[in-house]
């Protein structure tokens, strides 16, 4: 499955930012870590910062504190600040999808997007980091 | 040691014990999987405790969390059950895990945590490499918390027809 960049991102930056909720970084440093623009990434902090999931600290080059909490916020409420990953509106709308084809084609999709929230509407940040951590220690067991 | 007075940073449960069930517990196993899904299933648990106790074998668990302190709390935190099937859908032997409870009130405590930490190491004493569930997809607490404890989707999925 395809995330949205500014979803991509959003997820990258509250994981860095939550390895260490004490850290302050600033967008130019997290944009370095992914190799991304300052000027996308700060579209993205922002609207994190109007979620309540990162907060803005003052000072000497700025930057971003993480702010929710991180046993609780699952990927899925990151995604849906940018994005619907169930089908576009008017793609499910159309003549093809009002056809016994398209809506036999339509349940299947949404099995799909069923499965796909439940996968990230189940991940937190935390259960992120700890993948993170078993990944480093060489294998996905726990 | 109250729920309320534990920190939910601790690790391993030092205000309860896990334990295998025994026949008294029954009735409180009962209720408490009563009390989490709405349903009295007596006839169920019976049948569970013959077969995993009474005629138990070294792949079937059953574990139960009590607190230590049993006049502040429920006498019994939660439970767990489990076992190694071998060879249904083409699978090597492997461990589910069957049904897993709290009760509500003793919750966010780490005593899940725990009955889960007890079971994989029962299964991994007898040699078993992987663990198996399966969790109804809206159960998001449920999903949650196996995430959280390491549990990723298997090579399986599962298909149903309505029948009739
Ligand atoms: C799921 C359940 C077993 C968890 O028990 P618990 O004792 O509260 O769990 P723990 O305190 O050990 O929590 C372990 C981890 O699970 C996750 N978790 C637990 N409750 C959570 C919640 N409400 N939201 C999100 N994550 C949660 C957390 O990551 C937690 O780790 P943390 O404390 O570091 O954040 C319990 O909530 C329960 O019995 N729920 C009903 C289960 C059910 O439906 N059973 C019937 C079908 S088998």
């Amino acid at each position: 499955m395809r995330l949205q960049v500014a979803s991509r991102l959003a997820i990258f930056a509250l994981i860095e930012l939550a390895r260490d909720p004490e850290q302050k970084l600033s967008v130019g440093e997290i944009g370095d870590k992914f190799g991304v623009s300052s000027h996308h990434l700060a579209k993205v902090m922002h609207a994190l910062g109007r979620a309540g999931l990162v907060r803005s600290v003052r000072g000497v080059g700025g930057g971003y504190r993480f702010a929710g909490n991180v046993r609780r916020v699952t990927l899925l409420d990151v995604v849906n600040l940018f994005e619907d990953i169930s089908a576009v509106e008017g793609e499910r709308s159309g003549t093809a999808e009002a056809t016994d084809a398209g809506q036999a084609l339509g349940v299947v999709l949404d099995e799909i997007d069923d499965i796909a929230r439940a996968t990230l509407g189940s991940i937190t940040i935390a259960t992120m980091l700890k993948l993170m951590d078993r990944q480093k220690s060489g294998g996905t067991k726990s | 040691m109250t729920p309320s007075q534990h920190s939910d940073t601790t690790p391993d449960g030092d205000w309860f014990t896990i334990r295998q069930v025994t026949h008294a517990d029954l009735p409180d196993v009962v209720n408490l999987d009563a009390r989490v899904t709405g349903m009295q299933k007596q006839d169920y648990w019976d049948d569970i405790y013959v077969r995993f106790v009474e005629r138990g074998n070294d792949k079937r668990f059953f574990l139960v969390a009590q607190a230590n302190d049993a006049a502040d709390n429920p006498a019994l935190l939660g439970f767990v059950v489990g076992e190694v099937r071998a060879w249904e859908f083409g699978s090597a032997p492997c461990g589910w895990i069957t049904g897993i409870s709290v009760d509500p009130d003793s919750r966010l405590h780490a005593v899940g945590e725990c009955l889960f930490r007890s079971i994989s190491e029962k299964f991994e004493a007898i040699g078993i490499t992987t663990m198996r569930t399966m969790v109804g997809r809206s159960n998001h607490l449920l999903m949650a918390f196996f995430r959280s404890e390491g549990m990723m989707a298997g090579p399986y999925l599962q298909l149903e027809k309505e029948l009739g």
